[in-house]
């Protein structure tokens, strides 16, 4: 059997809140603006325009259609020059950590789009047609009306998207970015601690993850959904 | 019972609408002048909630000319959501949103749309509940409200927009029988004041009681358009003699 020796955690810590840091940052960027750019894509679905339905189609549907860590490493590779000037960073920021945060906001905007889709296909066509004879228009019917209904549907999946969103982050490791993940098996590696490591950013995972999806379940009850 | 006027509110010219083959209106013509109650009736399928639907722009038609208070509902350069703010509609299954408590629900319009302030929408807002006998439930969630009171809820939200018109979709159909009664009441009440309405509905006591009009409809054709006593009393069509059979025969 193994013989752990636990303390190597106890030196680490800082370092690891470091890593944690990066991870915490990916995930809440990524939320945030996946689920706005999401909603604009879901709204641009149910467009009067044909052009803006087939564009946000056809995003959601390649995005949809290659694997994420793919993306992440083409976002690395190739985007960063782009990047650099379209966002107008200095030469100092680290490119990983933001091309990171861009590539897994486009990623899970994809996926929030089909989410909140979803969410609004499920709101009756009578609160359409009551919100309108009212004399709303388009976007306050959907400001007002629809999209709040929406989004309370999809509360516990746009909650369990973020778990898997939260999960997905250690991918990083592919474009060598210190996340809590990477920071963790570096940390072993070069110490010598490696499985103690490992096993405990594994533990560090679960416990988020499950307590999030406690919370999906408390929210679904009270919600009645 | 109050009298019509000879102004015109709703016209309908030669209104027809396909849904893809399906011809669910066919050249259907017939006006309603202010002050006037029209009660439309006919068996399910027979495009008397598209029609309605239709006077308000909710549903387009593919021909013909609709005016409401002298706008043309089908012209491309109507303002839809401007004419709709001025022509109340209660549906079938309410439609209260069940995201607003019933306050919000009826001052939410009047803030967006007449851009009315807080305080004036609230107050219009608890005069109607108070009309409809609902007063004491504002800050409740319309799912705690009984499927009578949350139609009564909708006819008050409708209200609270000063409409010129009414247009009703089959307002009881989805109610307890028992209570039907309690959201006729208020339909009464608001024909004998001279509202404008068109209402949709299988009702026929309401329709005997304070219908000027009575139209008839079967696959899309207006097949009666005549005053209520002739069409109780001496229907012109067969269909419309089986109809009444039918629906008064329990």
């Amino acid at each position: 059997m193994f013989d752990f020796d636990w303390s190597i955690i106890d030196q680490s810590l800082p370092l690891l809140g470091q890593g944690v840091m990066v991870t915490l940052k990916i995930t809440l960027t990524s939320i945030v603006l996946g689920m706005v750019i999401g909603t604009l894509l879901a709204v641009a679905r149910i467009s009067i325009y044909a052009p803006l339905r087939w564009l946000s189609a056809a995003y959601v549907n390649c995005f949809r259609s290659v694997p994420l860590v793919m993306v992440l490493l083409w976002f690395y590779l190739i985007v960063p020059q782009f990047l650099t000037k379209f966002l107008n960073l200095s030469p100092l920021t680290d490119i990983r950590l933001v091309s990171a945060m861009v590539a897994f906001t486009a990623f899970e905007a994809a996926y929030y789009a089909e989410i909140i889709r979803a969410g609004m296909n499920s709101v009756s066509r009578g609160q359409n047609y009551a919100a309108l004879a009212l004399g709303m228009t388009k976007s306050q019917t959907l400001t007002y009306v629809i999209l709040p209904q929406a989004f309370r549907v999809m509360t516990p999946l746009l909650l369990t998207q973020g778990v898997i969103l939260f999960q997905d982050t250690a991918l990083v490791y592919i474009i060598g970015l210190a996340d809590f993940f990477r920071t963790a098996t570096n940390i072993g590696k070069t110490t010598g601690y490696e499985i103690e490591m490992v096993l405990f950013a594994g533990a560090g995972y679960f416990v988020v993850c499950f307590c999030v999806s406690l919370a999906v379940t408390v929210v679904k009850k009270r919600l009645k959904l | 019972m109050n009298t019509p006027t000879e102004e015109a509110m709703i016209v309908l010219n030669n209104v027809s609408k396909w849904y893809g083959d399906f011809n669910v209106l066919r050249n259907c013509t017939t006006s309603i002048h202010k002050g006037e109650v029209v009660v439309v009736c006919g068996p399910s399928g027979s495009g008397k909630s598209t029609l309605i639907k239709t006077v308000n722009g909710l549903e387009r038609v593919e021909n013909g000319q609709i005016f409401v208070n002298g706008t043309e509902v089908t012209s491309k350069r109507t303002n839809l959501a401007e004419l709709r703010s001025r022509v109340g509609m209660v549906f079938q299954h309410f439609e209260l949103f069940p995201h607003l408590n019933i306050i919000h629900n009826l001052v939410l319009a009047q803030e967006k749309v007449l851009k009315r302030n807080r305080e004036e929408a609230r107050e219009k807002a608890l005069a109607l509940l108070s009309r409809v006998g609902l007063d004491q439930h504002t800050e409740k969630y319309p799912s705690q409200l009984s499927g009578g009171q949350q139609q009564r809820v909708a006819i008050a939200r409708a209200l609270c927009m000063d409409p010129v018109a009414m247009l009703f979709d089959e307002p009881t159909s989805a109610l307890d029988p028992e209570m039907i009664n309690e959201v006729l009441d208020v339909m009464v009440e608001l024909a004998y004041e001279g509202m404008t309405m068109m209402v949709v509905t299988h009702e026929m006591g309401f329709a005997r009681k304070v219908a000027h009009r009575v139209l008839f409809m079967e696959e899309g054709l207006i097949l009666e358009d005549t005053p209520k006593e002739q069409f109780f009393d001496s229907p012109q069509t067969q269909r419309a003699k089986e109809f009444l059979a039918s629906i008064i025969s329990h």
